[in-house]
C-alpha cells in the first residue's frame, strides 16, 4: 500500500506537469497551430517564474510568500505567453514553417532558462543553492484539516494547489471548447480557416490568442515543475524538455481531448516512475523501465492511426498555415 | 433606379494576371441578376471582392446608396451581403446548426435550441428542409448547399450571390433552387447568380451582365435577349457551336469492365455492378452527376482503386488477344505494355506536380526508362519543347518556373500534351476542359478526335451535357454509381441523358413527354 | 455604414523572386539577428557590442585548434543534415535524428569496446564500426516508415518518441560500460591503443571527418537531383498521389528514404565517437539532430547550400560558447543566440514568398 501511495503521488506530480502542457497545447492545436516549442515553453515559464520570485525574495527582507506565490504566477504566465506570442508572429504573421519554429522555440527556451537558471545558481553560490524557500513554501503547502484521513488524505488531499488548480483547467477547457460559441468558432478556425474566415471569424485573431493561451498554461507546467516537484531550486537535468516532448505526445494520446488529458497525463506520470517499484532493477536495466513512457506513446500513436475513427482525428487544418487570397 | 450594390472601377490583379479590369456593374433592389461569363472570366473573384474574400485594388463599392469598403467576410455580413461559394464554407465535423450559427457570438454559449426554432421558420418560409443536428460530413451536396443558404439567410442577408449553385444539381434539384430564389426575389431579396449555362440565364434571371477576360461588357434584360446574342457577348465573336464527329474506320473491342464495383474506406458502393466496354476508334462519353462515380471508374481502370472480387477489367490487344488488367499495380499495367494514358481530375491533386518544372512533369511517365540509376534529363526536355510549341503553352521556362505558377488552361495542355505523347491505346480524360476558355477546349476536343481517328480508344467523362453529344460516338450514363445505360452520341438528346442521370435506366416516352413539359412551365414562368 | 480606411498594410504572393535579391534578404536578415545578438550579449556580459564579434571570431579560428575543432562540429552537424534532406525532401518530419545518432553511436561504441583489442587492423575495426552504425541508424529510421507507409502513422511524433527510447538505450549502456567504477560515463575508450580512433589525415586529426562528409554531401546533391530516386522522393514529397498515378510505389520509397536518412545519420554517430569524442554519453547527440533539421529546411534540402548554414550556426555556437568561459557565464548563451538567429532566417522566408503593400490612404481624401 505504502508502494502505491508513493507511485501514485509521484505519479501525480510528474503528471501535473505533464498535463499543464499539453492541456496547453491542446488549445493552440484546436485553432491549426502545431507548435513543438512546448518544452522551450514550460521552460520558459519555469524560469520566469523562479526569477520572480527570487529576485523578490532577495530584495525584500520582509518578503511574504503568498506574495512571491503571485509574482512567480504572473512571471511564467507573461513569459510562457511571450514565447507563444515569439511562435504565432513567425508562424501565423510571417507563416513561417510550423514545426521548425517551434523546435527553434525550444531550443531557444532551454537555452534561456538554463542560461539564467545556471547564473542563478552562481549569484546564489553554486549550483542547486538557489532557493526561494517562501514562495516555494505556499505552492507545495498542502490541506491539513484532512490529515486524520489516513490514505485518503495521502492520495486525494496530499498535494499544492497547482495539482488541482491542472483539474479545474482541464474541466474549464473542455466546457470551453464544447459549450461556449467562442470555443465553436476557435474549433472551426482549425478544422477550416478559410470557412471561418468566410463566416467572420478573425482567424488571425483566433490563432494569436489560443497559441499564447495556450502557451501561458503550458508555461505553468514548468512553474509546478521548478516550485512544487523540486521545491523552488533550478536543476540543469533536461527533466522539463522531456516532460515538455510527453506532453506533446500527450496531446495526440488524449485525441485532443482536455478531460482525456487528465488520466493520461497521470497514467503517463506513473510510467515514468515505474522502475522505482519494480524489485531487482540494477543501475543498467532500470534504464529500459524509463522507456515505457515514449514506448506507450508509439503504441497509442500507431493505435490512433489503425483505429481511424472520425471524432480522434487532429484538427484538420494543423500545421498549415492560413492565407486569405491563396490561388 | 435604386441599387442594392453599385461597383465602380473596380480592378483586381492577382500578380502579373488582371482578373478583373475597370469593372462598374449595379444591382437592382429586388432582382435577380446573372452574371455570366466563361470561366476564368474574372466573375466569381469580382463577387468575392463583395463577400470579403478578396480585397479590389482600385475602385469603390456602394451598398444602398452609400459608399463601404469592405475588408472582410464580417463587414460584408454587417452590409447584409450574402455569398454561397462553389465550394462550400462548411466545417466538416459541425453539425447543420452550429455551421449556421458560426461566427455570430450572439451568445456566450451555444444556443442550439433558438437555432433549430430559427432554422424551421425560415425553412417554412421559403420552402427548404434542413436537418439541423445532422453532421456536415454525412449531407449531399444538395442537402450542403441548402444549409450555406439558410446559414446566409439566417445571417439577416438582403443581398445573395450563388456562385454557380447547379454544377453540382440534378435538373430536379436545380429546379427546387430556382423556386426558392423566385421565393426570396418575392420577399424583396436581390440576388446574383453566377454561371455560364445560357439556359439557367434565361429561365431564372431578370437581368444579365456578361464578363469576358475580366472586362466588363455590359447587361441587358433578359427578356431583351437570347442565347445567341448572349453567346456572342460572353465569347466576342460568333462561334460555331458544332463539335467535328468523323466516323473512324475498324472500331473494335480495346477495353472491356465487367461487374466493377469499388467501395470506398467506409463500405459505401461507388461503383456498383459497372459493365461496359470502350473500343478502340472511338470516344465514349461518360455523363453524369458530380460524383455518381466517375472518378472511382477511371481510377479502377488505371489501377489506383482496390475493386471488388467480382470485377474484371479486360484488356484486348489489335490481334485479339486478351489480358486480365483488374489487380494489376499501375507499375504491373507499365510493365505488361499496355500503353494507357490518363488526365485525371485533380490536375495537381493527381496528374502533375506543381512544384515541378515543365521538363520535369514530363518525365513523370517515362523517368523510369533505361537501366541508369540517373535520370535522363535531355529527352523529357525536348518532349517538353515539343508540346509547348505544338500545344501553344505560354510559359517563360520550361526547365525553371515551377507548374504551379501556370496558369490552369497552359497547366491542362502540358497534362493532355504529355499523356498523348505517350501514343497509348486507351485514353482517359476527366474533365479535360474544366476551366478552360473556348479556344483551348476545342484544342484539346480537337486533339481527343485526332486520338480516336488514330484508332484509340477514348475516354471522355464530362459536365457539359452540350459537349457530350456533340463530342462523343457514345455515351455511358451513370447514376449513383450504376450504369443508367450507354445511348447512341448521334441520336440520342439531352432530355434523355439528363434523366438518365437521375433515373436508373431509360426513360420511357412518357417520362421524356413529362420532361419537356416542365421546362415549357418554366419558359412560360420567364415569359410571365 | 459609415466609411472605413483601407488596411495598412496588404499581403499578397509574389511570383517568384530572383536568387540573389532572396539571398539577399537572408543575408539582411543573418545581419540584423548578429546585431540583436551582439546586443543580448552586451546586456549578458557588458561587452562592447563592436567587439562582441572580434571576441567570438577569436574565440573561434584563433588558435589552428580552435579552428580544427569548428570544423570538426560544423562537419558532424553537415552530416546530420545531409541524412535528414531526403527524408526533408519526401516532406517526412524525422525529428528522430537524435536517436538516430546515439544508436549509430552506441553501435560504434560497442564495437570498441568489444573488438577493440581482438587485434584488428584499425582500418577493417573503422570499417566495422562504420557498417554497425549505418545498419543501426537504418533501423531505428525504418521503424517509424514503416509504420507511416503501411498506417499513415504520425511520424514527427514517433520519431521523437524513438529519441528517447534511444536515450534510454545509451543510459543502459553506460552502467555497462563505464570506465573507472562509479563515474557513470564510459570514459575514453581505447585511450592507450587508439583502436577504432580515426587517424590523422592530412596531417590533420580531422580529416578524416572532412573526407567523409564532404563526400557525402556531394554525393547526396547528386542523388536527389539527378537520380531517379530522387526524382521519385520529390514527387513523394509533392502528392502521393500523383505518385501513385506515376506507378511508384510510395511505400517503398518512404520506407527507403528513411532508411537512408536514418542510416546517415547513424553514421553521424559513428563519426562522432570514432572521430571526435572517442566516448559515448546521452550527450553524444546533443541537439544537434534538431539543429540539424533547421539547417536542413533552410537550405531547401540542397546539401550544398546546408554547408554555409552549417558553418554559420557551429561558428554561432562555439563563439558564444568562448564568450561564455572567458566572462564565466553558462555555456547556454548559445542556444539563447542559436534561437536568435534562426528565428530572423525563418521570418525572413515571408519576405522572400510575400510582398507588402502598404496602403496610406487618408480617409477624408476619400470620404468625398
Amino acid at each position: 500500500m505504502t508502494q502505491f501511495i508513493s507511485l501514485f503521488t509521484t505519479a501525480v506530480s510528474f503528471g501535473t506537469v505533464i498535463m499543464f502542457g499539453a492541456m496547453g497545447e491542446i488549445l493552440t492545436e484546436k485553432s491549426g497551430q502545431l507548435n513543438l516549442g512546448v518544452p522551450g515553453i514550460m521552460y520558459l515559464g519555469g524560469i520566469a517564474g523562479l526569477i520572480g520570485a527570487f529576485l523578490y525574495e532577495l530584495n525584500n527582507p520582509n518578503a511574504v510568500g503568498f506574495v512571491g506565490m503571485l509574482i512567480a504566477l504572473v512571471c511564467t504566465l507573461v513569459a510562457s505567453a511571450i514565447g507563444g506570442l515569439i511562435y504565432a508572429f513567425l508562424t501565423i504573421t510571417l507563416r513561417a514553417n510550423q514545426n521548425v519554429t517551434g523546435l527553434t522555440l525550444t531550443i531557444f527556451g532551454s537555452g534561456i532558462a538554463n542560461f539564467f537558471g545556471g547564473s542563478l545558481n552562481k549569484m546564489a553560490g553554486g549550483v542547486g543553492q538557489i532557493s526561494v524557500a517562501l514562495t516555494s513554501r505556499v505552492f507545495c503547502k498542502t490541506l491539513t484539516i484532512t490529515e486524520p484521513l489516513g490514505v485518503v488524505h495521502k492520495l486525494f488531499f496530499n498535494f499544492g494547489y497547482m495539482t488541482y488548480l491542472a483539474l479545474i483547467v482541464a474541466i474549464f477547457l473542455s466546457w470551453f471548447l464544447n459549450r461556449t460559441s467562442v470555443g465553436l468558432n476557435l474549433r472551426a478556425v482549425g478544422e477550416n480557416p478559410a470557412t471561418a474566415d468566410a463566416a467572420g471569424i478573425s482567424v488571425t485573431k483566433y490563432k494569436y490568442l489560443s497559441t499564447c493561451v495556450g502557451a501561458a498554461i503550458s508555461g505553468l507546467g514548468g512553474l509546478y515543475y521548478v516550485m512544487d516537484y523540486i521545491n523552488g531550486t533550478w536543476a540543469n537535468d533536461g527533466n522539463i524538455e522531456a516532460l515538455g516532448w510527453l506532453a506533446v505526445a500527450l496531446v495526440i494520446f488524449a485525441t485532443w481531448k482536455p478531460l482525456r488529458s487528465v488520466w493520461g497525463a497521470y497514467l503517463f506520470g506513473a510510467l515514468c516512475w515505474l522502475y522505482n517499484f519494480i524489485p531487482g532493477l540494477n543501475r543498467s536495466s532500470q534504464e529500459i523501465f524509463k522507456m515505457l513512457p515514449y514506448a506507450v506513446t508509439i503504441l497509442v500513436l500507431i493505435t490512433v492511426s489503425l483505429r481511424h475513427k472520425r471524432e480522434d482525428q487532429p484538427p484538420t487544418s494543423l500545421g498549415l498555415s492560413y492565407f486569405r487570397e491563396e490561388r | 433606379m435604386e441599387y442594392a450594390i453599385e461597383l465602380r472601377n473596380i480592378t483586381k490583379r492577382f500578380g502579373k494576371v488582371v482578373a478583373n479590369h475597370n469593372i462598374n456593374l449595379g444591382l437592382r433592389k429586388g432582382e435577380i441578376l446573372s452574371l455570366l461569363g466563361e470561366n476564368g472570366s474574372g466573375k466569381t473573384t469580382l463577387m468575392n471582392m463583395l463577400s470579403g474574400i478578396y480585397y479590389p485594388d482600385e475602385g469603390e463599392i456602394f451598398v444602398n446608396g452609400e459608399r463601404v469598403e469592405i475588408r472582410s467576410p464580417k463587414d460584408a455580413f454587417d452590409l447584409h451581403i450574402g455569398m454561397i461559394h462553389q465550394h462550400f464554407k462548411l466545417v466538416d465535423v459541425l453539425t447543420a446548426a452550429e455551421n449556421i450559427i458560426l461566427g455570430l457570438n450572439e451568445k456566450t454559449l451555444v444556443d442550439l435550441k433558438g437555432v433549430r426554432k430559427a432554422v424551421r421558420e425560415i425553412c417554412d418560409r421559403y420552402g427548404f428542409v434542413v436537418e439541423p443536428d445532422k453532421k456536415v460530413y454525412d449531407m449531399s451536396v444538395s442537402e450542403k448547399q441548402t444549409l450555406e443558404i439558410v446559414k446566409v439567410l439566417y445571417r439577416g442577408a438582403d443581398i445573395l450571390i450563388l456562385d454557380e449553385p447547379t454544377a453540382v444539381l440534378t435538373p430536379q434539384e436545380t429546379r427546387k433552387l430556382f423556386s426558392v430564389m423566385r421565393n426570396m426575389r418575392e420577399d424583396g431579396k436581390s440576388i446574383v447568380i453566377i454561371t455560364h449555362k445560357l439556359h439557367e440565364v434565361m429561365e431564372i434571371s431578370d437581368r444579365v451582365a456578361v464578363l469576358r477576360k475580366g472586362e466588363y461588357i455590359g447587361d441587358i434584360p433578359t427578356c431583351q435577349t437570347n442565347p445567341q446574342e448572349l453567346t456572342d457577348m460572353m465569347v466576342g465573336r460568333a462561334v460555331r457551336l458544332n463539335i467535328d464527329r468523323p466516323q473512324a474506320e475498324n472500331v473494335k473491342e480495346r477495353l472491356r469492365v465487367e461487374h466493377l464495383t469499388v467501395k470506398d474506406v467506409e463500405g459505401v458502393k461507388k461503383l456498383d455492378d459497372v459493365s461496359f466496354s470502350a473500343n478502340a476508334g472511338e470516344i465514349l462519353g461518360i455523363a453524369g452527376i458530380a460524383g455518381s462515380g466517375q472518378k472511382e471508374l477511371l481510377e479502377a481502370i488505371a489501377g489506383l482503386q482496390t475493386m471488388e472480387p467480382e470485377s474484371r477489367i479486360i484488356y484486348r490487344e489489335s490481334d485479339g488477344k486478351e489480358m486480365q488488367m483488374n489487380g494489376m499495380k499501375p507499375i504491373e499495367i507499365i510493365k505488361k505494355g499496355i500503353l494507357l494514358s490518363f488526365v485525371p481530375e485533380d490536375r495537381f491533386g493527381m496528374g502533375l506536380v506543381g512544384g515541378m518544372t515543365i521538363t520535369q512533369n514530363v518525365m513523370l511517365r517515362s523517368y523510369r526508362i533505361g537501366k541508369s540509376p540517373l535520370l535522363d534529363q535531355q529527352t523529357p526536355k525536348k518532349l517538353a519543347e515539343k508540346i509547348v510549341n505544338d500545344l501553344e503553352v505560354v510559359t517563360p521556362d520550361i526547365n525553371r518556373i515551377p507548374l504551379r505558377r501556370l496558369s490552369g488552361g497552359n497547366v491542362q495542355k502540358v497534362l493532355v500534351g504529355r499523356e498523348i505523347e505517350q501514343s497509348p491505346t486507351v485514353l482517359m480524360t476527366a474533365y479535360a476542359v474544366r476551366g478552360l476558355d473556348i479556344n483551348t477546349s476545342y484544342t484539346i476536343y480537337n486533339l481527343l478526335t485526332d486520338q480516336k481517328m488514330k484508332g484509340v480508344a477514348v475516354i471522355y467523362v464530362g459536365e457539359d451535357l452540350d459537349v457530350l453529344l456533340e463530342l462523343c460516338d457514345r455515351i455511358l450514363v451513370l447514376c449513383a454509381g450504376k450504369v443508367s445505360g450507354i445511348v447512341d452520341g448521334r441520336s440520342t438528346t439531352k432530355e434523355e441523358v439528363g434523366l438518365m442521370m437521375t433515373h436508373l435506366g431509360k426513360p420511357s416516352e412518357k417520362e421524356l413527354e413529362q420532361s419537356k413539359q416542365d421546362e415549357t412551365i418554366a419558359e412560360e414562368e420567364v415569359e410571365a | 455604414m459609415s466609411i472605413k480606411s483601407e488596411p495598412l498594410i496588404r499581403i499578397s504572393k509574389r511570383d517568384g523572386m530572383g536568387r540573389l535579391k532572396s539571398w539577399l534578404i537572408r543575408l539582411a536578415a543573418v545581419l540584423i539577428s548578429l546585431i540583436i545578438n551582439a546586443i543580448i550579449i552586451y546586456m549578458i556580459a557588458g561587452l562592447n557590442p563592436l567587439l562582441v564579434y572580434k571576441e567570438m571570431f577569436e574565440g573561434v579560428f584563433g588558435t589552428n585548434r580552435r579552428m580544427w575543432a569548428w570544423i570538426r562540429d560544423m562537419m558532424l552537424l553537415l552530416c546530420i543534415a545531409v541524412g535528414l534532406a531526403p527524408a526533408f525532401k519526401m516532406r517526412f518530419w524525422n525529428i528522430g535524428a537524435e536517436g538516430q545518432i546515439l544508436v549509430g553511436g552506441i553501435g560504434a561504441a560497442a564495437i570498441m569496446i568489444y573488438l577493440g583489442s581482438a587485434g584488428l587492423p584499425n582500418w577493417l575495426l573503422l570499417i566495422i564500426m562504420a557498417v554497425v552504425s549505418l545498419v543501426a541508424g537504418a533501423v531505428w529510421g525504418m521503424i517509424p516508415a514503416v509504420f507511416k507507409a503501411q498506417w499513415n502513422t504520425n511520424e514527427t511524433l514517433f520519431t521523437l518518441m524513438m529519441n528517447y527510447i534511444a536515450i534510454q538505450l545509451t543510459s543502459f549502456f553506460i552502467p555497462i560500460w563505464e570506465h573507472p567504477a562509479g563515474s557513470n560515463t564510459v570514459g575514453t575508450i581505447n585511450s592507450v591503443s587508439k583502436a577504432g580512433w580515426f587517424p590523422s589525415m592530412f596531417g590533420q586529426m580531422y580529416g578524416l571527418n572532412v573526407l567523409i562528409v564532404l563526400l557525402l554531401t556531394v554525393l547526396m546533391y547528386v542523388y536527389l537531383k539527378y537520380s531517379k530516386h530522387g526524382y521519385e522522393i520529390g514527387v513523394v514529397g509533392e502528392s502521393e498521389n500523383t505518385a501513385r498515378y506515376a506507378a511508384i510505389n510510395v511505400k517503398t520509397v518512404v520506407v527507403r528514404s528513411m532508411t537512408l536518412s536514418g542510416a546517415i545519420c547513424g553514421l553521424a554517430g559513428f563519426l562522432a565517437v570514432a572521430g571526435a569524442d572517442h566516448t559515448i554519453s546521452t550527450d553524444t547527440s546533443g541537439g544537434r539532430g534538431f539543429i540539424a533539421i533547421i539547417v536542413a529546411w533552410l537550405a531547401k534540402f540542397n546539401t550544398l547550400v546546408m554547408i554555409l548554414i552549417a558553418a554559420l550556426i557551429v561558428f554561432l555556437d562555439k563563439g558564444a560558447i568562448a564568450i561564455a568561459s572567458k566572462f564565466q557565464l553558462s555555456n547556454d548563451v548559445s542556444n539563447i543566440l542559436t534561437g536568435v538567429i534562426l528565428f530572423f532566417i525563418l521570418g525572413s522566408e515571408f519576405f522572400i514568398n510575400y510582398k507588402l503593400k502598404f496602403g496610406f490612404v487618408n480617409k477624408e481624401e476619400k470620404a468625398r
